[in-house]
């Protein structure tokens, strides 16, 4: 942990948001595994498929065995959740291969969509808001305010199959779906990047009203402040006033809020991987859903969870060394 | 007080009234969207009965036209007939999933708010964490254990969406308990119970009643998105989000149309609530004023 007397607090921050984490995660844990237990769906069959019904008692009741599925409940719990603090985040049964394998192959995409729409978000966001609240109420602002309303109700799926409609199967500009082209033999990175263009375009698009009108607010309430309008009494130039000056009061409360959107933009993920059929954690999380497969689905929505509490807890930190008038509690 | 004889003749007070100002007249429009909205899904079955497993494989994927106003999709149902079920159904399970998701918050920001210190504390770092799951997951998650169906959509809807609902009312609760009203009454004699149902209740109400409107296109979003991924109700059953769906497969095929009118539903309605709230949120507070009119 750094000296620097700005975190100074930060270690113990970090210990108390722990201790409220880890109940509230174990806790919901707890929920997911009883909800799971209570689930109508024999484990066994489901793993067995179309031999589950050709399938005689006894082998169904030896794979229920292997898996202890028929020990009391909470001998089954803590099992998984012994395992799953271990590092062994168990075997799925749809698709017949362990979790962790299955996590490795797909995150890499999901985490590459989210984090190239974010940036893209971010700056757009950034630029966009902060011109329309330089004249609120303007032409600009009236227009990038509508678009963000409208865009705002529209489902991000729906979003998604009007873009293939319009530049994929209309004007022939991008590719429909898919990471790599049908007669590709190898995956080559220009190949792959010009199939990420429409999903991480729809995933921006569909995610910026939230930021651009914050940005813009901000900006705007910005704007009146004291050292903003000395700077405009100085005579700064606009652009400067703008971005050097109200921009960047605004920009911090903004970052760390960032954090506590994440969660929309996995929901998002999830929907324009299955758009663009994308091999991401969206198509195994719908897999697993249907079949459902619960070490896979608690093990994904567990682990993000936990990536997402980190990421504002992450936020918090870098804001408190950032900025000396913020204290850090809780 | 005004004199009464300087007061403005009915007549006028009324054209005044009716006035079309700008932010009034979106009001107006977006109420009577969601006016015929309403009673048309409310008096569908009446008026245009729908035959939901009914198919015409003689009439697949044609455009739009008079007698297919929004076409016909892969299996030759019409599309414009079959969105006005799926609104049905989805502004049913939003306002139902809605009011499951206003009761669950509403008693949680209740007791933090009314109890405070160590309990609001702790209940809130509870919401904090839950608010940190990406609800389609979770949402996806109780469908897949619950298996897909009206009931555990509703669930679905329900149980992920109570937080910011939770929030809302804390704080709420916990401006109004420094406000001298309150300390009157208190020194007034007014016991706990009294204050909550007399004085803290009547102020917190409205805060609700707004907030799951508000909410009500969330939870349509979140239906249609688990019906979408083919996790919500039974793809026979004509659903905004099972229609978007079907139309994935006919956009490929060039029948762009199947899944545009849903969609387009979807939109209006959703952005109807919007205007509407955001007028109504301007009477609540006045001070605060919306910036959403169009």
């Amino acid at each position: 942990m750094t000296r620097s007397p700005r975190l100074a607090g930060a270690g113990a921050v970090v210990r108390r948001r722990l201790l409220v984490a880890l109940p509230v995660l174990a806790a919901t844990s707890v929920g997911m595994f009883a909800l799971g237990a209570a689930s109508p769906v024999d484990p066994a069959k489901q793993y067995a498929g179309a031999a589950a019904f050709t399938a005689s008692e006894e082998n169904l009741a030896q794979l229920r065995a292997n898996w202890g599925v028929d020990d009391p409940l909470p001998v089954q719990y803590l099992r998984w959740i012994g395992n799953l603090v271990q590092g062994d985040l168990g075997w799925s049964t749809s698709r017949h291969e362990p979790v962790a394998s299955v996590l490795a192959a797909r995150a890499g995409w999901t985490l590459l969509l989210i984090g190239v729409a974010l940036a893209l978000v971010l700056i757009a966001s950034l630029l966009l808001g902060a011109l329309a609240a330089y004249r609120r109420g303007g032409l600009f602002d009236s227009a990038l305010r509508a678009a963000a309303y409208a865009v705002q109700s529209m489902p991000v799926f729906w979003l998604g199959l009007a873009a293939i409609a319009v530049f994929a199967l209309a004007l022939g500009w991008m590719p429909a779906g898919g990471l790599t082209d049908v007669t590709a033999t190898s995956t080559s990175w220009s190949d792959v990047a010009h199939h990420l263009i429409l999903p991480v375009g729809v995933l921006a698009v569909s995610q910026a009203p939230w930021f651009v009108l914050f940005v813009r607010d901000a900006v705007a309430e910005s704007m009146r402040d004291d050292h903003v309008l000395a700077a405009r009494a100085r005579g700064l130039p606009g652009r400067t006033v703008l971005f050097g000056h109200a921009l960047r009061t605004a920009l911090l409360p903004f970052l760390t809020l960032v954090g506590t959107h994440l969660p929309e933009l996995v929901g998002g993920a999830v929907l324009v991987e299955t758009v663009f059929s994308l091999p991401g954690l969206g198509a195994v999380t719908v897999a697993a859903a249907l079949g459902s497969d619960f070490p896979l689905l608690a093990a994904i929505t567990l682990i993000t969870t936990a990536v997402v509490l980190a990421a504002n807890l992450a936020t918090d930190l870098a804001y408190a060394a950032a900025d000396p008038r913020v204290r850090l509690d809780g | 007080m005004a004199d009464l004889a300087a007061r403005p003749p009915l007549l006028r007070v009324a054209r005044s009234r009716l006035r079309l100002r700008p932010g009034r007249a979106g009001a107006v429009v977006a109420g009577l969207i969601l006016l015929v909205a309403i009673v048309g899904s409310l008096l569908a079955p009446l008026l245009w009965p729908l035959d939901q497993s009914a198919v015409a494989l003689d009439q697949t994927r044609m455009a739009p036209s008079w007698t297919h106003l929004a076409g016909t999709d892969d299996l030759g149902r019409d599309v414009a007939h079959r969105t006005v079920y799926g609104l049905r159904v989805s502004l049913l399970v939003g306002a139902v999933a809605a009011l499951v998701a206003t009761v669950l918050g509403g008693v949680v920001g209740g007791i933090a708010g009314t109890l405070g210190g160590r309990v609001d504390r702790i209940l809130m770092r509870i919401v904090d964490t839950i608010a940190a799951m990406p609800h389609l997951l979770l949402g996806i998650f109780i469908v897949a254990m619950l298996r897909p169906s009206l009931g555990a959509v509703i669930a679905s809807v329900g149980l992920t969406h109570w937080l910011s609902t939770a929030r809302i009312v804390r704080s709420e609760l916990l401006s109004l308990r420094t406000r001298p009203f309150i300390d009157a009454a208190i020194s007034g004699g007014a016991g706990r119970f009294r204050v909550l149902t007399r004085h803290l209740l009547p102020h917190v109400l409205p805060r609700l009643a707004l907030a799951t409107t508000l909410m009500i296109p969330h939870a349509v979003w979140h239906e249609t998105a688990l019906s979408f991924l083919g996790l919500g109700l039974p793809p026979h059953l004509a659903s905004l989000g099972n229609m978007i769906n079907d139309g994935q497969g006919s956009l490929l095929t060039g029948a762009w149309w199947a899944s545009l009118a849903p969609g387009a539903v979807i939109v209006v309605v959703t952005l109807a609530i919007a205007v509407l709230a955001a007028r109504w949120r301007d009477r609540l507070d006045p001070r605060v004023r919306a910036e959403l009119h169009l």
